[in-house]
C-alpha cells in the first residue's frame, strides 16, 4: 500500500498534522507565530549546510533552527531590541544566507521550489520513518512537558514561584519546534510550515472549552486539511502543500461561521 | 504557634538590592515575613514593590544583600498580571490545576472558600475583575502554601469588592496560618487586614503598623498630604470593621517594634 506515492503522501501529511496540532496551539497561546516563521525561514540555510556537509537535510534544518532559537534567547537577554525586530532580523538574515549558500554550491542541483513549497508527493518510505519517529518524539515531549508549558504560558513567574522550571521548559519547547520544522519542510515547504502550526489551532479555538480539547481538535483539523488538500490537489492538479494550507484556511473560515450559532451567555459584555 | 519566633520566619531579606539598566531599582531593603503575618508593601508606581517581592521569593536574583527562605517553603503566587492570550480556552477549574494535579473535591472546596463555587466551569476570560482575583486566590491556596504572595490582588475590582477581597485574604490567614506578602499601591483598604506595612520608594521609607505608617511624615511625603488625610478618614470609617479582622490570637503586633523610620530619605 505504501508503494503508492499518494498513499505515502497521505500518511506523511497525517503524521505531521497530528503533531502540529498541539504544538501549534502552544505557538498561538504563547504568541510565537512569528518565531515559528523565523525558524522556518532558517530552514533553507539548514538544507544548504546539510548538503554541503553530506548529511540528511532534516538534520541540517533541525540544527540551524535550534541555533536560531538559541541566538534569539541570547539576543533577547541583552534586551536592546524588541522581540519582533530581532525575529525579523534573524528570519531574513538566515533566509538570505540560505539563498546565497544554495547558489554558491553551483555543483549541486537544489530544487528550490521544492524546498520553499514542499514536495509531499516525493515522500519516500525512509522519510515516513523519520516523520513518524520525529513526530513521536515531539508528541511524547509535549505530553511530558504539558503542565509546565501551559503554566508558563499563563504566567512564567507563577510557574517559577511554584517550583516549575519555565526557562528549561521553554528551551525544550523550542527544540521540539525545531524537530517539527525539520519534518514539515518536505511536506508543505519552508514558506508554509507556520500555516500548518497556526491555522488548525486557530480553527479549533472556537470549538474548544479547554486547552487539551483545543490541542486534540487542532490535530483533527490538521488531519482533515491534509486529506482534503491532498485529494483536491490530486483531483485538480494543484500544488499539494498550498492545497493543504488552503483546506486548513477553509476550515478556519468555517469555524468562524459556526461560532455565532453557539448559545451566547445572557450578558453580552464580559468584564476584563 | 509563635512561641519560637525564628522558626516562624518564612522569608527574610537583608540589605536587598537589585540593579537593572544602570540604576538600583531597589536597595538596602530589609524584610521579614513570619507565619501568620500579613506584610504589605506599598509605594508609588516604579517604587520596586514587585521587584522586592520577586526577589524575596527567588524569582529574581538580588545584586546586593541576602535572602533566606525557610527550607521546603511552599509558595502560592498571585502574579500582577497573566500573560494569557485570548486564544487559550481555560475554565476556572483548569486554571486551578495549572501548576499541580488536584482531586475534584479539593478544587470545589477551594472555590467555595473564595465564594465562587458556581464558576468552576466558567471560562476565565468571562470573569469579572473580582471573580478573576478570587479564582487566582483559590488557585494559590490549593497549594496549601506556607507563604502566599499577592501582587496587587484587587486590580480591576471596585471599592466594595476591594474590601470584600481583603476580608477574604484576612480569613485565609486566619484559617490556614500562612504568611502573606501583599503588594498594594494604596493603603486604605489594606489597613484592616495587614499587620506590618512597608512603604517603598526604591528603599524602605518607613514601616510599621498601618496606623503608625499613615501618620509617619515619610509616608505623607511619598503619597502626599491629601492621601494621608483621606486615609485618616478611611481609618476612622473602617474602625468598626477593624475589630472583626484584628485578631487577638495574633501576638506579633504588640510584641514588635512597630515603627521605624528609614535613615536615609532620598528626597
Amino acid at each position: 500500500m505504501l508503494d503508492d506515492f499518494f498513499v505515502r503522501a497521505m500518511v506523511a501529511g497525517i503524521g505531521l498534522a497530528v503533531t502540529t496540532g498541539p504544538l501549534g496551539c502552544l505557538v498561538v497561546w504563547r504568541r510565537m507565530a512569528y518565531f515559528g516563521a523565523t525558524m522556518a525561514h532558517a530552514a533553507l540555510l539548514g538544507v544548504a549546510l546539510a548538503l554541503w556537509a553530506g548529511v540528511d537535510p532534516m538534520a541540517g534544518v533541525f540544527a540551524v533552527a535550534a541555533l536560531v532559537s538559541i541566538a534569539l534567547l541570547l539576543l533577547q537577554r541583552s534586551g536592546a531590541l524588541s522581540s519582533d525586530t530581532l525575529l525579523g532580523i534573524l528570519a531574513h538574515a538566515a533566509l538570505a544566507m540560505g539563498l546565497v549558500a544554495v547558489s554558491a554550491m553551483s555543483w549541486l542541483r537544489v530544487d528550490l521550489m521544492g524546498l520553499l513549497f514542499g514536495d509531499i508527493l516525493a515522500v519516500s518510505k525512509a522519510d515516513l520513518v523519520v516523520i513518524y519517529a520525529g513526530g513521536g518524539v515531539v508528541l511524547g515531549g509535549l505530553i511530558a512537558l504539558w503542565r509546565p508549558l501551559l503554566a508558563a504560558t499563563v504566567s512564567a513567574d507563577m510557574a517559577r514561584a511554584e517550583g516549575l522550571r519555565p526557562d528549561a521548559t521553554r528551551i525544550a519547547f523550542m527544540l521540539l519546534m525545531a524537530v517539527v520544522i525539520a519534518i514539515a519542510m518536505k511536506i508543505v515547504g519552508i514558506l508554509l510550515i507556520t500555516a500548518l502550526l497556526i491555522i488548525p489551532a486557530a480553527a479549533a479555538r472556537r470549538l474548544a472549552s479547554g486547552p487539551e480539547a483545543m490541542a486534540v481538535l487542532a490535530s483533527v483539523a490538521g488531519v482533515v486539511s491534509v486529506i482534503a488538500g491532498l485529494s483536491a490537489s490530486m483531483a485538480w492538479d494543484t500544488p499539494s502543500g498550498p492545497s493543504i494550507v488552503l483546506a486548513a484556511f477553509g476550515l478556519f473560515l468555517l469555524s468562524l461561521i459556526r461560532a455565532p450559532a453557539r448559545p451566547s451567555p445572557p450578558s453580552p459584555e464580559p468584564s476584563p | 504557634m509563635s512561641a519560637h519566633p525564628d522558626r516562624d520566619i518564612l522569608a527574610e531579606a537583608h540589605g536587598l538590592g537589585v540593579f537593572r539598566a544602570g540604576r538600583w531599582i531597589i536597595h538596602g531593603i530589609d524584610l521579614t515575613v513570619r507565619r501568620g503575618e500579613i506584610v504589605t508593601l506599598i509605594g508609588p508606581n516604579g517604587s520596586g514593590k514587585s521587584t522586592t517581592a520577586k526577589t524575596v521569593i527567588g524569582l529574581m536574583a538580588p545584586d546586593a544583600g541576602t535572602v533566606h527562605r525557610a527550607p521546603g517553603l511552599r509558595i502560592g503566587y498571585v502574579p500582577q498580571s497573566l500573560s494569557m492570550d485570548g486564544t487559550l480556552p481555560l475554565t476556572v477549574s483548569r486554571l486551578l490545576t495549572l501548576t499541580q494535579r488536584c482531586p475534584p473535591d479539593a478544587i470545589r472546596r477551594a472555590l467555595e472558600a473564595v465564594g465562587i463555587p458556581h464558576l468552576a466551569r466558567a471560562q476565565v476570560h468571562s470573569l469579572s475583575g473580582g471573580e478573576f482575583q478570587r479564582a487566582l486566590l483559590a488557585r494559590a491556596m490549593l497549594r496549601d502554601p506556607d507563604l502566599l504572595v499577592l501582587d496587587e490582588p484587587v486590580q480591576g475590582v471596585d471599592v466594595q469588592g476591594e474590601s470584600a477581597l481583603y476580608a477574604l485574604i484576612g480569613r485565609i490567614r486566619e484559617n490556614t496560618g500562612c504568611g502573606i506578602l501583599l503588594i498594594s499601591h494604596d493603603l486604605h483598604v489594606v489597613m484592616a487586614a495587614t499587620d506590618t506595612v512597608v512603604c517603598l520608594n526604591g528603599h524602605v521609607s518607613c514601616r510599621g503598623t498601618p496606623q503608625a505608617v499613615v501618620s509617619n511624615p515619610a509616608y505623607q511625603k511619598l503619597f502626599g498630604r491629601a492621601a494621608a488625610d483621606t486615609l485618616a478618614v478611611y481609618r476612622h470609617h473602617e474602625h468598626g470593621h477593624d475589630h472583626d479582622h484584628d485578631h487577638d490570637d495574633h501576638p506579633e503586633p504588640s510584641t514588635h517594634p512597630r515603627t521605624e523610620e528609614a535613615a536615609d530619605h532620598a528626597r
